[in-house]
């Protein structure tokens, strides 16, 4: 991003929500179309599919521009935005391609929108340009890829986590990138209004990376009915201060490397330097306000399994299974799914896995890489599983962090995920090589 | 410094980087104009007014305006400039392209953008080369043409830009040289006015990358006067090359009638009761 | 009478308004712009009609020409 202080001073942009709030009380200004009729937030139970709370989420969550392409498994989230997007006030539009998609939601999100798109495999390759973009001119977007089984056309009704290398590294050049994994749908929601506000928040796009599994999983859980009350984020010192279009600051968009003032500095090495540092630097200088993890019976565990998206959930049943701890909860609600995990347990109960004291970290925010958290969290275990339906990508990074510990890799391609039983023979395997 | 440049360009970064003799100059002029003639006459201010543009040597005319300015990825400015519109559908936005940029790589989306017909101003700079990267063949460089991607003589049948969006449903073309910049500002700025997608072509030199290979001359006022001899004022009929192979210019075509996207949106939401 | 000024700090050298004046105002000169190319000088400013084609055509608004039409 940048911005000219021709006509605004870095103080000024700070007032400038204040008076307009200001002015809307006074009555001298015209309230935009979504700070008009607001309903009280309140929440409320219903079932969902982990693409439908994705879309609901978006809207709540202030998104008011949606441009999309169908691709499975994500479609339901543009079928949805479709309707939803005008209900809420916003515009949508389907796009001739997911390159126009991405390209649409920053030109939106300059208009001053909030903006989305969501997308899986192939579509996500082709956004890759247009994240590189969003990054170097600092534009908070959201994109979300429910991943797929790949390369190519791949796997389109199957699951996987291969993109997990592609969601932080994905465009060329050096830049920071924040990316989120849910695993539930209760998370699918959640998550993706925290990509909005972290996006706001370090200006920056924002993955949501779900997979097939998720996206198309249908749980109970917890809604927000009613409009949010949307502040707008402090700004950090190392994100630039921007402003939209149209509010004469004259701003300059520019995909060359530029300095704070949008003069053109790719010609410059030492400048260029400086610039590609801070659009790395805001994120990982922050990594402790973005990361984030969840632990499960990890105070005395002996060994951990590291796991991201749908995989957390297997893992979780494992820990329980375990742990003895008998928690109906965590079972698929559907009767054919249920059906299966039982099978699945039954085999797990001809094995006695009561002695394996099994924990389980759970990573939330994928990229920035939560080190410290990992490290703390981890700290008394000697052997780490990490299973992911890939061929062993995000072990390696785990590996790099604990490198004292005995890392154990679980890849799994094909489209199934990992099952309870074969997670804890793994973990037995393990143990037994320790003892 | 001319007048209209300090009030319209960052004079801090000027000169322009463009070469000597350049036609972007020219067309940046007539921009300029368009936009001084909109807002003197109360009609659109230009602060309502927003340029995006992709990359090539014709996507640098608005990044030197005092406007809000987006200068984006290869070929994408149509789709940046459809979310900018959609999000903000009371302001004007200026799309500034090159041939390779609209044609070639941007084609899928300049098709789309004409075909919903939704209210964006496009001024396509054809210098029929591709200048930035040294002089390549572009999708409208004449047949038998001696770039340096075609040594033998291209073969490539050119693609006529504005037959192309005219025959999509786009609801003002027109194509103006750079030898004719009085006619050029009124078309931008009658563009601009127009709701619709407009569609301004505008024949331009490149004297130091195309020079003699493409034009038959080096020097730009020779090309300039080039372009006087060998169009002709379009009179009604089809918008094509007569028989002496002289291209059209003027106003190609104009449908006032033709309902805007935005406006087609407005009253689909409408009959829903959305709106 | 027109007042034509060309900016020494804009000007390129391409030589466009030359040709494009119908007066012949314009003609070449030793100054040198800032480019490092030749720059042209005024001749016979009383000869202008302001018609802008100059100003126009100048694809870097070097020149600027001041005064009114005659009508």
């Amino acid at each position: 991003m940048v911005y000219n202080v021709n006509l605004l001073t870095r103080t000024q942009l700070q007032i400038q929500p204040n008076n307009y709030l200001k002015k809307v009380r006074q009555g001298t200004e015209v309230p935009r179309r979504e700070d008009m009729d607001k309903k009280p937030d309140s929440r409320s139970e219903v079932v969902l599919q982990g693409n439908e709370a994705c879309a609901r989420a978006a809207v709540y969550a202030g998104c008011r521009f949606f441009a999309g392409y169908p691709i499975t498994p994500s479609t339901e989230i543009i079928e949805l935005l479709s309707s939803e997007m005008q209900k809420a006030g916003g515009a949508f539009i389907q796009m001739e391609d997911e390159i126009g998609s991405a390209c649409a939601i920053i030109g939106a999100r300059w208009g001053g929108s909030r903006a989305m798109t969501a997308t899986s495999g192939p579509g996500y390759t082709l956004m890759q340009e247009a994240i590189g973009f969003a990054a170097v001119t600092e534009t908070p977007i959201v994109i979300v890829n429910v991943q797929r089984g790949g390369p190519s056309t791949g796997q389109p009704t199957l699951s996987s986590q291969q993109d997990i290398y592609q969601a932080r590294y994905g465009s060329h050049g050096d830049y920071g990138i924040i990316v989120l994994s849910p695993s539930s749908v209760q998370e699918m929601y959640d998550f993706t209004i925290k990509a909005f506000d972290l996006a706001e928040q370090f200006r920056t796009p924002v993955i949501l990376l779900a997979d097939e599994v998720v996206g198309h999983m249908r749980e109970k859980i917890t809604v927000h009915t009613g409009d949010r009350n949307i502040k707008r984020p402090k700004q950090r010192f190392a994100v630039s201060p921007s402003v939209d279009f149209f509010n004469g600051a004259n701003s300059l968009v520019e995909g060359q490397l530029h300095d704070d003032m949008g003069r053109r500095i790719g010609h410059l090495p030492n400048k260029s330097g400086e610039f590609i540092e801070k659009i790395n630097r805001k994120i990982s200088d922050n990594v402790g306000m973005i990361a984030d993890i969840t632990t499960y019976c990890m105070e005395d565990a002996d060994a951990a399994i590291v796991a991201y998206g749908s995989v957390a959930r297997p893992a979780l049943n494992a820990v329980k299974r375990a742990r003895g701890i008998k928690d109906d909860r965590i079972l698929p609600k559907f009767r054919v799914v249920r059906d299966l995990v039982k099978r699945g347990v039954k085999e797990t109960m001809k094995t006695d896995y009561s002695h394996l004291k099994v924990g389980l970290i759970k990573i939330n925010t994928v990229w920035p890489f939560p080190e410290d958290l990992l490290r703390q969290a981890a700290e008394n275990v000697h052997t780490v599983i990490v299973p992911e339906m890939n061929v062993g990508k995000y072990c390696r990074e785990v590996e790099r962090v604990l490198w004292d510990k005995n890392v154990v890799p679980m890849p799994k391609c094909g489209g199934n995920i990992h099952t309870p039983k074969e997670i804890l023979e793994k973990i037995l395997e393990e143990e037994g090589v320790d003892e | 410094m001319n007048k209209l440049y300090e009030k319209y360009i960052k004079t801090e970064s000027l000169p322009t980087l463009f070469c000597p003799g350049c036609g972007n100059g020219i067309i940046q002029y007539a921009a300029i104009g368009a936009f001084e003639k909109l807002d003197s006459s109360g009609e659109i201010p230009s602060s309502d007014i927003a340029c995006v543009s992709g990359i090539g040597c014709s996507s640098w005319i608005p990044c030197y305006f005092k406007l809000d300015v987006m200068h984006t990825m290869h070929g994408r400015a149509l789709a940046f400039a459809e979310g900018l519109k959609l999000s903000r559908p009371e302001k004007k936005i200026v799309v500034f392209t090159g041939d390779g940029d609209c044609l070639a790589i941007g084609g899928n989306h300049l098709l789309h953008a004409a075909a919903r017909n939704i209210d964006l101003t496009v001024v396509m700079v054809n210098n029929y080369i591709y200048g930035m990267t040294g002089g390549q063949k572009s999708p409208t460089t004449p047949k038998e043409a001696v770039t340096k991607t075609s040594p033998f003589g291209c073969i490539d049948e050119p693609i006529d830009g504005c037959r192309l969006v005219t025959s999509l449903g786009a609801s003002y073309v027109a194509r103006w040289t750079t030898a004719h910049p009085a006619q050029l500002e009124k078309a931008i700025a009658e563009g601009i006015s127009h709701r619709g997608f407009s569609f301004i072509e505008v024949l331009s030199q490149c004297p130091v990358q195309a020079g003699k290979s493409v034009y038959g001359e080096k020097d730009p006022s020779k090309i300039m006067e080039g372009y006087k001899k060998n169009t002709y004022l379009f009179r009604g009929g089809e918008a094509k090359p007569d028989k002496d192979g002289r291209i059209p210019i003027g106003l190609l075509h104009r449908d006032d009638e033709a309902e805007e996207y935005l406006d087609k949106v407005e009253k689909k939401l409408k009959s829903q009761g959305l709106r | 009478m027109a007042e034509i000024t060309i900016d020494k700090a804009c000007c390129k050298g391409c030589n466009i308004c030359l040709s494009v004046c119908p007066k012949k105002i314009f003609v070449k000169s030793k100054k040198r712009n800032n480019y490092g190319t030749s720059m042209p000088d005024v001749k016979e400013p009383e000869k202008c009609v302001i018609c802008r084609m100059c100003e126009r055509l100048c694809p870097d608004g070097a020149i600027n020409v001041e005064g009114e039409r005659a009508k």
